[in-house]
C-alpha cells in the first residue's frame, strides 16, 4: 500500500527518532532561519538593544558594522536598525500567522465542501474561488485595505482574501480522489454522516497536501506584506515592518543605501528559507522520492 | 428457520440514464428475505447483483442512477421513500454492508481500534471504557488474535485476512439486522476464504442477522445460502431453495453456469461454458435476454417470458415451464 507507509501521521517507532531524522535529511540552513525568525519575533524585547521606534538625533546615519552600539548602524532619525529588525520579525509573524490560519481553515472548509459534496454547490464554489484566483492579488489586497483601514487586520484580511482560494482549489482536488476511496464508501455504508466523513476521513488524508501548500505559500504571504506596506497600503508608516522599512529607506538608496538594504535582504533570505522548506516537504511527503531513498 | 420476513422487494428497477441511452442494471427483481436466512444472489459480472445491493442501501450513484419503479419494504416502510436523513439511520444499525476490498476498507490514517469505535459511537452512548471494552469483545468475535493491542495496531500493518475480519468487525459493531456481503472473499487466499465464511456464519448465528451473500461461486452458495436467485441481465431468472437449485436447475443459464463448475469425480479435459457474451444492458432484446446464447431456444424465446412456478418455492423465467 503505497499510501499508507508514506503518511507521516502514523510512522511506527521501530525507528528511532535519531535516526528518522538522520533519514529525513532536514534542510537544516533553512529550518535554522525559519526558527530563527520565530525567535527574533517573540522575543523581541529581550534580543533588541534599543526601542525600535526611539530615535537618536546625536547618533543618526551610522553605516552598518561601524558602531560598536549600533551593530547594523542607525536610519536617518537615529533609530537603530538591528531592533526595528528584530521587532520587523515580530510584525511578520503578527500577520502572517493569523493570514495564514484564517485562509488556511476557509479555503480548506470550502475545499472540503465543494469536493465532497460536487455538482451544483461544487460549481458554485469553484467558480468563486476561479473568481478570486483570477484577479492579481496585489490589487484585491490593496482595495481590501482602502476599504478596512491599514494595521495589522487590514493586512491579515486582505492577504487572507487573496490566498484562501489556493487553498481551496488543492483541498478540493485531493478530495475529489480521496472521496472515492473504499474506507469513505465504508464509512457511507455505516451511516456516518457527511460531516464526520469529511473531517474524520477526507481532511486526515489531505493534510500531507495542506503541509505542503502551507510552507510554499508563507514565502508569497510574506511578499505580499512587504509588498503592501512598501506602497504605504500595509502597516502605518514608522512602524518596524520589513516592507515599510525598505520603502522609507528608497529616498536615499544612494547615499543611506543600508537603510533598504539590510530589511530587503531580511525577506528575501526568509522567503527562500520557505520555498525550500517547502520543497523539502513535498519531496519528503511523496511517496515515489520517499521510495528511492 | 424462522419465517419472518424482514425485507421484501418487490419489482425493483434500478435504471442508469447515460448519454447512450437507459442501462437497465436492475429490472424488476422481486424476493423476499427471512430472519436469520442467507440468501445468495448469483450471476456473472454486470448481472446487476452489487447494483441490487446498493438500492437496498439507498446508495445508488446519482445522478445518473435512479430507482424508477418498485419497493423495497424493511420493518414495515418502504425503503425508496426515505429521506437520505432516514437511510443513514437505517445503514449500519438496520441494514449493513461487507465490502468487497479489505485492503483499502479501513482508513490508513486512524488505528483499527479508532475505526472500530468510530462505528460503536453512532449506536451506543457509553464511556471511553466501555466502548473500548466492546471493541476487544468485538474483535475477539472475529477471532484476531490479542485483540487489545491490536486495537492499536495501524491497517497496514495487518494482513489481508485480518483486515478482512476488521472490516467485518466493523460492519456488525451495531449488529445489523441484514449484512449485505458483496463479494467478500474474492481477494482472499482460498485458505482464508474459508475461515471468513465460517466466521460470517457464525456471527450469522450469534446475531441472528439474515445475510444476502453476493457471490459468483457455487461453492460458496452451497455452503453458505438456504436460498439463491440467480440474475442474468438485471433479472432474476432463477429462484429456489439450495437443494432445488443444485438437484433441479431449470432455468439454461443456470444449467449451463452449474455445468462450467469443476467436478473433482469427474475426469475431463476441458470445462464447457457458455457460448458469447453476455448483452449490453442499454440494449436489450425484447424477449429472453439469454436466448442468443440459449442452447434451447426456440420461438417463443422471442417474446419475454413469466415467472414460472417449478415446485414449492422455486421459479424460473423460461419458456420450457409455461405448462403448455
Amino acid at each position: 500500500m503505497a499510501v499508507t507507509d508514506t503518511n507521516v501521521l502514523q510512522m511506527t517507532s521501530t525507528a528511532s527518532w535519531r535516526q528518522r531524522i538522520k533519514e529525513a535529511r532536514l534542510p537544516w540552513v533553512p529550518l535554522a532561519i525559519i526558527i530563527l525568525v520565530l525567535i527574533l519575533g517573540i522575543f523581541s524585547e529581550l534580543i533588541a538593544p534599543f526601542d525600535p521606534e526611539a530615535s537618536n538625533l546625536k547618533a543618526r546615519v551610522i553605516p552598518p558594522f561601524t558602531n560598536g552600539e549600533h551593530i547594523l548602524g542607525t536610519d536617518i532619525l537615529g533609530k537603530d536598525i538591528f531592533s526595528r529588525l528584530v521587532f520587523g520579525a515580530r510584525t511578520l509573524l503578527q500577520v502572517t500567522v493569523p493570514a495564514m490560519a484564517i485562509a488556511v481553515l476557509v479555503g480548506t472548509a470550502i475545499g472540503l465542501v465543494a469536493g465532497y459534496s460536487g455538482r451544483w454547490l461544487d460549481a458554485i464554489l469553484m467558480r468563486i474561488t476561479d473568481a478570486t484566483l483570477g484577479f492579481p492579488s496585489i490589487l484585491v489586497a490593496m482595495l481590501i485595505v482602502t476599504l478596512i483601514g491599514t494595521g495589522v487586520w487590514g493586512v491579515v484580511f486582505a492577504v487572507t482574501a487573496t490566498t484562501w482560494a489556493r487553498f481551496a482549489r488543492m483541498i478540493r482536488g485531493e478530495v475529489l480522489g480521496t472521496k472515492e476511496r473504499d474506507f469513505v464508501l465504508l464509512a457511507k455504508i455505516l451511516g456516518v454522516s457527511p460531516t464526520t466523513i469529511m473531517l474524520r476521513h477526507l481532511f486526515p488524508n489531505v493534510i500531507n497536501t495542506l503541509m505542503v501548500m502551507i510552507s510554499l505559500t508563507i514565502g508569497q504571504v510574506i511578499l505580499l506584506e512587504a509588498s503592501l506596506s512598501f506602497l504605504g497600503l500595509g502597516m502605518k508608516p514608522g512602524e518596524p515592518a520589513w516592507g515599510i522599512m525598505v520603502a522609507e529607506g528608497r529616498a536615499q538608496l544612494l547615499t543611506v543605501w543600508w537603510l533598504a538594504l539590510l530589511p530587503g535582504i531580511m525577506i528575501t533570505i526568509v522567503v527562500m528559507a520557505c520555498n525550500f522548506f517547502g520543497d523539502w516537504l513535498r519531496d519528503y511527503l511523496d511517496p515515489k522520492l520517499r521510495r528511492s531513498r | 428457520m424462522e419465517n419472518e420476513v424482514i425485507l421484501s422487494v418487490n419489482d425493483l428497477r434500478t435504471h442508469f440514464f447515460t448519454r447512450s441511452g437507459v442501462v437497465k442494471a436492475v429490472d424488476g427483481i422481486s424476493f423476499d428475505l427471512r430472519k436469520g436466512e442467507t440468501l445468495g444472489i448469483v450471476g456473472e459480472s454486470g448481472s446487476g447483483k452489487s447494483m441490487t445491493a446498493w438500492s437496498i442501501l439507498g446508495m445508488v450513484p446519482k445522478p445518473s442512477g435512479q430507482i424508477v419503479s418498485g419497493s423495497i419494504v424493511y420493518q414495515g416502510e418502504d425503503l425508496i421513500q426515505k429521506s437520505e436523513q432516514d437511510m443513514r439511520d437505517i445503514r449500519g444499525s438496520g441494514i449493513c454492508m461487507v465490502m468487497q476490498d479489505p485492503l483499502t476498507s479501513l482508513n490508513p490514517v486512524f488505528s483499527v481500534g479508532n475505526q472500530v469505535l468510530e462505528s460503536l459511537r453512532l449506536e451506543y452512548t457509553e464511556s471511553k471504557q466501555t466502548l473500548r471494552d466492546r471493541a476487544v469483545d468485538l474483535l475477539s468475535k472475529v477471532r484476531i488474535p490479542a485483540p487489545e493491542t491490536r486495537l492499536d495496531a495501524f491497517p497496514h500493518q495487518m494482513s489481508g485476512g485480518m483486515r478482512q475480519r476488521v472490516v467485518g468487525a466493523i460492519s456488525i459493531a451495531r449488529s445489523p439486522n441484514i449484512l449485505i456481503a458483496d463479494e467478500p472473499t474474492t481477494s482472499l487466499d482460498a485458505t482464508i476464504q474459508l475461515q471468513y465464511l465460517r466466521l460470517l456464519k457464525d456471527i450469522q448465528e450469534q446475531t441472528g442477522a439474515a445475510i444476502i451473500f453476493i457471490t459468483h461461486d457455487f461453492g460458496i452458495v452451497a455452503r453458505m445460502c438456504d436460498r439463491v436467485a440467480v440474475m442474468y441481465a438485471g433479472k432474476i431468472v432463477e429462484y429456489a431453495e439450495v437443494e432445488q437449485l443444485f438437484d433441479n436447475p431449470s432455468h439454461p443459464y443456470t444449467e449451463a453456469l452449474l455445468e462450467s463448475v469443476p467436478d473433482l469425480d469427474v475426469d475431463v479435459d476441458t470445462l464447457p461454458s457458455i457460448e458469447g457474451q453476455p448483452p449490453s444492458l442499454d440494449d436489450l432484446p425484447d424477449g429472453c435476454a439469454f436466448a442468443p446464447r440459449c442452447p434451447v431456444a426456440f420461438e417463443k424465446c422471442s417474446v419475454y417470458p413469466g415467472q414460472y412456478d417449478i415446485e414449492q418455492g422455486h421459479t424460473a423465467r423460461c419458456w420450457r415451464h409455461d405448462g403448455s
